[in-house]
């Protein structure tokens, strides 16, 4: 009991110190996005602070995985995406032309709503990143990142006697803990998550955000996320999105307990969305 | 009465009982009751009950009496000339059955007073416009005569039965009608076995395509062993005299398998390449707008005939081959105009729709989450493409270019003209080779008799190539099978 309270406590501390000391990391300002003729963003600004998990919440449509996608320039991937305002990563300018795309993606990695792993072994889906930058010397080095990597995604112990069979042969939740491990094996300094426990039961799901959390001490988290409960329970900070607006930003507990806009409370409290 | 006109009195009843019916089921159905089917099932299940047993009585009936009237004709040929039976057997036969088409063609008058030789039948046959052979005989006119007589009455004893089929069909469909008769499901039943003779038929097609070539292979193994043919180096038939039993020939498979497959690999060597990378850059790089314009005019290679493919090889690429070559070696061309090179470039060309077209067809099929798990991962696209892409489409991909290969193996057109006929057995791709493909048509091409090996040879080829091919195929299938169970 003693114990218990010791630790939320400083857990409380904690949240409240790295909500005043974190530098921004990310940083959107005026973001638009237009798929085609459609006009997804509006004008966002958004700061992302470093070491902290940021929700972005709203119902369907409104921007948020749209914005998540141009944060690490996935938007390039579709035909007809076109973005403005300003997106930097430590003040730099990621829509810069002289940006290397490939590169930022390695310091600004993703996670998918849906599990992908490669159909390989599970060893080399995590080797993967690590392989394609050059990450380790030799094969011992590799393994040793593989094997960290596993054990930051809490997945190594149920893995670590079958790392040569296929990816794809985990469960769910598993999966998308590989998916992870296999994010973190490039040391990202940004993670994304585009709703990572949409496709996961509930004990996966609860496997899933207790990693989150225990990430947060070493990468920036940024994660949509459906659900108001996952929001309140891994991020520190929320922004409210609706019809491509960001609606309202805040420190998480604020944003639940005491949110200043009308629409913002109508959604947490469940009148539309 | 013809047949044409009989099927149409059969469907005309049939659509009298199909209007009877709907109006039997309409009056039928007081409210009282919930109908159990629609009135047009009503009618349909009529339509069908009253006209396809005719129809199929009529098939069988066509079938069964013209093979009746046969065997009677046959038996009234007077016996003779024991040697060769069969033979001459079916040569009378086909010259009565010559004779009575001939017959049919003229006047009642004329018919009345038939002239009693055939020297005199002959002239005014032809006057009507039905030339015969010179051999005919007397007897044969009368023969003919019945013949033409018992087609005549067979006829109309199928065309009463088949009205009389269709109108007890349709009394026996009308009186089912009733509010609680299950027509809907009756109509559902039939169109199940309709659908089933459709795939039945592409089978037994199949299956009588293979027995053919069954029974002149058997044959042709009588004169010539399996083991000569199949492992023989020589291919020689020597062509002689019909009839003529002197000369054999040697019948050796390996020249023309090798040949086969050589020009088969050289075309693969050139198509999956270009094909393959076609395929990469129409499914992962090209805009919607590129693609649509390039992916059709791709497939318009596919759409070409393959003989223009073989004389654009004969009079383009095997000259222009012939002439470099002649440049490179300063006067002497190495290659010859009719090579394996120029019969598998072109071959090649005509494949590269093909191999783009399945493998596009099978990249686009690798989940786009997968690229996406790899550009997120911070690679390139050719890194995510040959990492994650090609892996995970290999199985597919090989088994569209198995597929491709056996296409590559039957081919025929564009090797006749550009491949040669010589039955070379080398490893020069600049030389001339011949396929199997060629010989097929060597063999069976000209004025040949049907029971020499040197045509019944074309059979045992046509029969090996065909489980050549069956052999990829299923093959090919059974990995691309495979590879779907893997996503879906």
């Amino acid at each position: 009991m003693n114990l218990m309270t010791e630790r939320s406590l400083e857990k409380a501390v904690n949240d409240k110190m790295s909500a005043q000391v974190n530098t921004i990391k990310m940083q959107g300002k005026d973001v638009t996005v237009h798929y085609g003729e459609k006009q997804a963003l509006f004008g966002v600004s958004l700061d992302v602070p470093e070491k902290m998990v940021t929700a972005l919440i709203g119902p369907s449509g409104c921007g948020k995985s749209t914005f998540l996608r141009s944060l690490n320039r996935m938007n390039d991937t579709i035909e007809g995406c076109k973005i403005g305002g300003k997106i930097t990563l430590d003040d730099e300018d990621i829509y810069n032309p002289k940006i290397d795309v490939v590169e930022l993606r390695a310091r600004v990695g993703m996670v998918f709503q849906k599990p992908n792993p490669f159909p390989k072994s599970i060893f080399e889906n995590v080797a993967y990143g690590p392989r394609i930058h050059g990450l380790a010397k030799n094969r011992h080095e590799l393994e040793e990142i593989v094997e960290k990597s596993l054990r930051r995604a809490s997945l190594f112990d149920e893995v670590k006697d079958r790392l040569h069979e296929a990816g794809t042969g985990l469960s769910g939740g598993q999966q998308q803990r590989l998916c992870i491990a296999r994010a973190i094996a490039v040391s990202p300094e940004v993670i994304l998550m585009d709703e990572p426990c949409s496709a996961l039961d509930p004990i996966a799901t609860a496997k899933v955000e207790e990693l989150i959390d225990e990430l947060r001490q070493n990468y920036t988290i940024v994660i949509v996320t459906h659900s108001m409960q996952q929001a309140a329970r891994v991020s520190q900070r929320t922004a409210m999105f609706h019809l491509g607006n960001l609606v309202e930003v805040g420190d998480t507990e604020m944003m639940f307990t005491n949110p200043t806009e009308k629409r913002t409370q109508d959604y947490i409290t469940g009148r539309f969305g | 009465m013809s047949t044409l006109l009989v099927l149409v009195i059969v469907v005309a009843i049939g659509l009298v009982g199909f209007f009877l019916g709907r109006q039997r089921a309409i009056s039928k159905d007081d409210r009282s009751v919930k109908a159990h089917s629609l009135p047009h099932y009503h009618g349909w299940w009529v339509f069908l009950v009253s006209v396809l047993p005719a129809i199929i009585f009529i098939l069988v009936w066509a079938i069964g009496s013209s093979f009746y009237i046969e065997r009677q004709a046959i038996n009234s040929l007077p016996v003779h000339n024991s040697e060769s039976v069969i033979a001459s057997q079916s040569l009378e036969l086909g010259m009565v059955g010559g004779i009575a088409r001939g017959l049919d063609k003229l006047t009642d008058q004329e018919r009345a007073n038939l002239p009693t030789t055939f020297s005199e039948l002959r002239p005014l046959l032809s006057s009507k416009g039905v030339a015969l052979a010179t051999e005919g005989q007397d007897f044969m006119i009368p023969v003919a005569v019945q013949w033409n007589k018992s087609t005549a009455r067979a006829h109309n004893i199928g065309a009463v039965v088949a009205i009389v089929l269709a109108v007890a069909g349709a009394i026996f469909g009308l009186s089912g009608v009733n509010v609680r008769t299950r027509a809907r499901n009756n109509v559902e039943r039939i169109i199940l076995w309709g659908l089933l003779a459709a795939s039945t038929i592409a089978i037994l097609t199949t299956v009588g395509i293979v027995l053919s070539m069954l029974f002149q292979t058997i044959t042709f193994f009588q004169s010539v062993t399996p083991s000569s043919f199949f492992f023989g180096t020589v291919w020689d038939p020597r062509f002689s005299a019909a009839g003529g039993n002197g000369a054999q020939g040697q019948f050796g498979l390996i020249p023309l398998l090798a040949g086969t497959l050589y020009i088969a690999l050289v075309a693969m060597l050139f198509a999956v390449p270009v094909g393959l990378f076609a395929a990469i850059y129409m499914a992962e790089y090209a805009s919607r707008s590129v693609r649509s314009v390039v992916k059709p005019l791709l497939e318009v290679l596919a759409g070409i005939p393959t003989i223009v493919y073989g004389f654009f090889a004969l009079v383009t690429v095997g000259p222009f081959l012939r002439d470099i070559s002649a440049a490179i070696s300063g006067g002497y061309p190495f290659i010859m105009a009719q090579s394996v090179l120029t019969a598998g470039i072109v071959m090649g060309v005509m494949l590269i729709p093909f191999v783009s077209s399945l493998s596009d067809d099978i990249i686009t099929a690798v989940p786009g989450s997968l690229r996406d798990g790899s550009l997120g991962l911070g690679s390139t696209r050719s890194e995510t493409i040959r990492r994650v892409v090609l892996p995970a489409a290999l199985p597919g991909i090989v088994g569209a270019l198995l597929l491709t290969a056996s296409r590559a193996i039957g081919e025929t057109m564009i090797v006749v003209l550009a491949a040669g006929v010589a039955a070379n057995l080398n490893i020069n791709p600049f030389d001339a080779m011949t396929t199997i493909t060629v010989k097929i048509v060597n063999q069976l091409t000209g004025d040949l008799e049907f029971n020499s090996p040197q045509t019944l040879v074309a059979f045992a080829l046509g029969l090996t190539l065909f489980f050549i091919t069956l052999a990829m195929n299923i093959f090919a299938l059974y990995i691309v099978r495979k590879y779907r169970e893997q996503y879906e």
